[in-house]
C-alpha cells in the first residue's frame, strides 16, 4: 500500500539552516548537510532543501551545500529556491538533487516547468505554489490568491487555475504552501489542500501550519494530501518524524515503518 | 566491484553512480562508446523520464552490445525506465521496442480514482528465492515514482499492490529489474544494490 509521506524541510540560508517565523528572527539551526542525514535517519520519508534567500552570489554556496547534504542522503532529495532556467536545474541536479522545487520563475515564464520536464522527467519538476485564501473571491478556497517573491506580492493568478496549468505542463508534484497557516502551528488549511488535491492528478504535498499529530492526520483525510511538510516541529529535537510516523500509524494513517 | 552504469541521456545518474560508489563499486560510465559495455563486469541501466528515450540505445548500437554482455552471463540491473526496456515494449512508446529479453509489454496504470503517477513509498512482497532482494523482507518499503508498470509473470521477482499487483523487481538468472529507486530507498534500497553487486557473472572476476 503506497504510504503518506513526511516531509523534513531545510531552509536555507547562506549555507545555514534557519528557522524564523514569517522570515523574520532566523535562528541559525545547524548545518544542512548533518541535518538532513539526521532527518533521514530519524525517519523523514523525503527532505527538501529550500535557499530562502537565493540570489545571484549566493548560488555556488547554494551548489556546495547541495552537493554536500547530497553525498550521503538515500533517500528523495528536492532543492528550491533561485531556480530560473533549465540550466539552473541541471546544475541543482548534477550536485546530487532528485528533484528542483520552482515557484516565482514558473510564473513568470511557466515554459520553465515545460523544459525542466522535458531534460530531467516530470517526476523532478516540483512546482511550489503558495497560496492565501481571498475573501472577496466567490470562492475564497479554490480562487486563493497565488504569491510570489516570499509570498510579498500578487501574482495574479488562482490556486486552482495554476496548479491544473502546472500539472498539463508537465510538473510531477505540487508542493502547496497556505500562507494563512505557515507560522501559526494551528494546522495545515485542510480545505485548501483539497481544492487542489482533487482539482489534479499528480501528488500534492502540504505545506504551512504543523503543529501537532492532528494536523497530520487532518490533512492526509481531509486535505487528501499525498505527503506532508513539517519543518519548525522536527527542529531542535521537537519530535522526529519517526515518533510522529508511529502516532500516524496509531491513528490508522499508512506510514513507512519501520523507518 | 566493477561495475559499468549506461548514460542513455534520460535525467540525472549522480544519484545511482553516488550510491554504487557509497556501496564501494569501482564506477565507470558510458554513453556512446561500446568498448566499457563488452568488457564489462556489471552493467547498471538507470533511467527515469519517458520509454521513447530508450531509442538512444539502438542508435548508439547499445542494445547488440548489452544483448550479447547478458548472453555472456554479466549480471545486469535496470532501474525504472531500464527495468522496463527489458520488456518487447511499452504502450508509453509504441514504435519503440524494448530489449525483450521478457516478453511482455508494460503499460499505464488503469483508470481509477487513484493518482498517476504512483509517487512515494510502497512495500515489496519479495519472492523467498532472489538473488536481488536476498534479506529483503515482505513489507519493506522502497521509493517509487512511474506511470507505466511491467505485469507480474513467471519471472517477478516482487510484486507491488498500486490500482492493481505489478512487478516491482523482476529476475531471471542475471537479468534483474526494479521498478523503484533503489538509491533513493534508504537502507532497504542500498541492500538490493549490495546484493546486485555482490551478484557473479561469467564476466566477473
Amino acid at each position: 500500500m503506497i504510504t503518506k509521506r513526511i516531509i523534513a524541510c531545510l531552509d536555507v540560508h547562506g549555507g545555514r539552516v534557519v528557522k524564523g517565523v514569517q522570515f523574520v528572527d532566523l535562528i541559525d539551526a545547524g548545518d544542512p548537510a548533518t541535518q538532513a542525514a539526521r532527518h533521514a535517519r530519524e525517519g523523514a520519508d523525503e527532505i527538501v532543501l529550500l535557499d530562502i534567500t537565493a540570489t545571484h552570489e549566493g548560488r555556488a554556496t547554494l551548489l556546495d551545500t547541495v552537493r554536500r547534504t547530497a553525498r550521503e542522503l538515500f533517500v528523495p532529495f528536492c532543492v528550491g529556491g533561485g531556480i530560473r532556467t533549465a540550466s539552473d536545474a541541471a546544475q541543482v541536479f548534477e550536485a546530487g538533487a532528485d528533484k528542483v522545487s520552482v515557484n516565482s520563475a514558473a510564473l513568470a515564464d511557466p515554459t520553465l516547468i515545460d523544459a525542466i520536464g522535458r531534460s530531467f522527467g516530470a517526476q523532478a519538476v516540483v512546482v511550489a505554489i503558495d497560496a492565501r485564501r481571498d475573501p472577496e473571491a466567490a470562492d475564497p478556497v479554490r480562487d486563493a490568491q497565488v504569491f510570489v517573491q516570499g509570498g510579498r506580492k500578487p501574482a495574479g493568478r488562482r490556486v486552482v487555475e495554476w496548479a491544473r496549468e502546472a500539472e498539463q505542463r508537465g510538473a510531477g508534484e505540487i508542493l502547496l504552501t497556505s500562507m494563512d497557516s505557515d507560522g501559526t502551528r494551528a494546522g495545515f488549511d485542510c480545505e485548501l489542500t483539497a481544492a487542489v488535491s482533487e482539482a489534479v492528478r499528480i501528488p500534492v504535498i502540504a505545506s504551512g501550519g504543523a503543529g501537532t499529530v492532528v494536523h497530520f492526520t487532518d490533512v492526509f483525510a481531509r486535505g487528501r494530501a499525498d505527503a506532508a511538510l513539517a519543518a519548525s516541529i522536527f527542529h531542535f529535537g521537537v519530535s522526529s518524524a519517526r515518533s510522529l510516523k508511529e502516532e500516524l500509524a496509531q491513528a490508522g494513517v499508512s506510514v513507512r515503518l519501520p523507518c | 566491484m566493477r561495475v559499468t552504469v549506461i548514460d542513455y541521456k534520460a535525467g540525472n545518474l549522480t544519484s545511482v553512480l553516488k550510491a554504487l560508489r557509497h556501496l564501494g563499486a569501482e564506477v565507470e560510465v558510458t554513453d556512446a562508446d561500446l568498448a566499457p559495455v563488452e568488457s564489462a563486469e556489471r552493467i547498471v541501466l538507470p533511467g527515469v523520464g519517458h520509454f521513447a528515450a530508450t531509442n538512444y540505445l539502438d542508435s548508439t548500437g547499445l542494445t547488440p552490445a548489452i544483448r550479447a554482455a547478458i548472453a555472456r552471463g554479466v549480471p545486469f540491473l535496470g532501474i525504472c525506465v531500464g527495468m522496463q526496456w527489458l520488456y518487447a515494449g511499452s504502450t508509453e512508446a509504441p514504435n519503440q521496442s524494448g530489449l525483450g529479453h521478457f516478453p511482455e509489454q508494460c503499460a499505464r496504470f488503469s483508470e481509477s480514482h487513484e493518482k498517476v503517477p504512483h509517487v512515494g513509498w510502497n512495500s515489496l512482497e519479495a519472492r523467498p528465492n532472489s538473488r536481488l532482494l536476498a534479506g529483503v523482507e515482505s513489507g519493506e518499503f522502497v521509493y517509487f515514482t512511474h506511470s507505466y508498470k511491467a505485469p507480474v509473470t513467471s519471472d517477478t521477482a516482487a510484486i507491488t499492490h498500486y490500482i492493481e499487483p505489478f512487478a516491482s523487481a523482476v529476475e531471471r538468472a542475471n537479468v534483474f529489474g526494479v521498478q523503484f529507486h533503489p538509491e533513493k530507498s534508504g537502507a532497504t534500497g542500498l541492500k538490493i544494490l549490495r546484493n546486485f553487486l555482490a551478484c557473479e557473472g561469467e564476466g566477473t572476476r
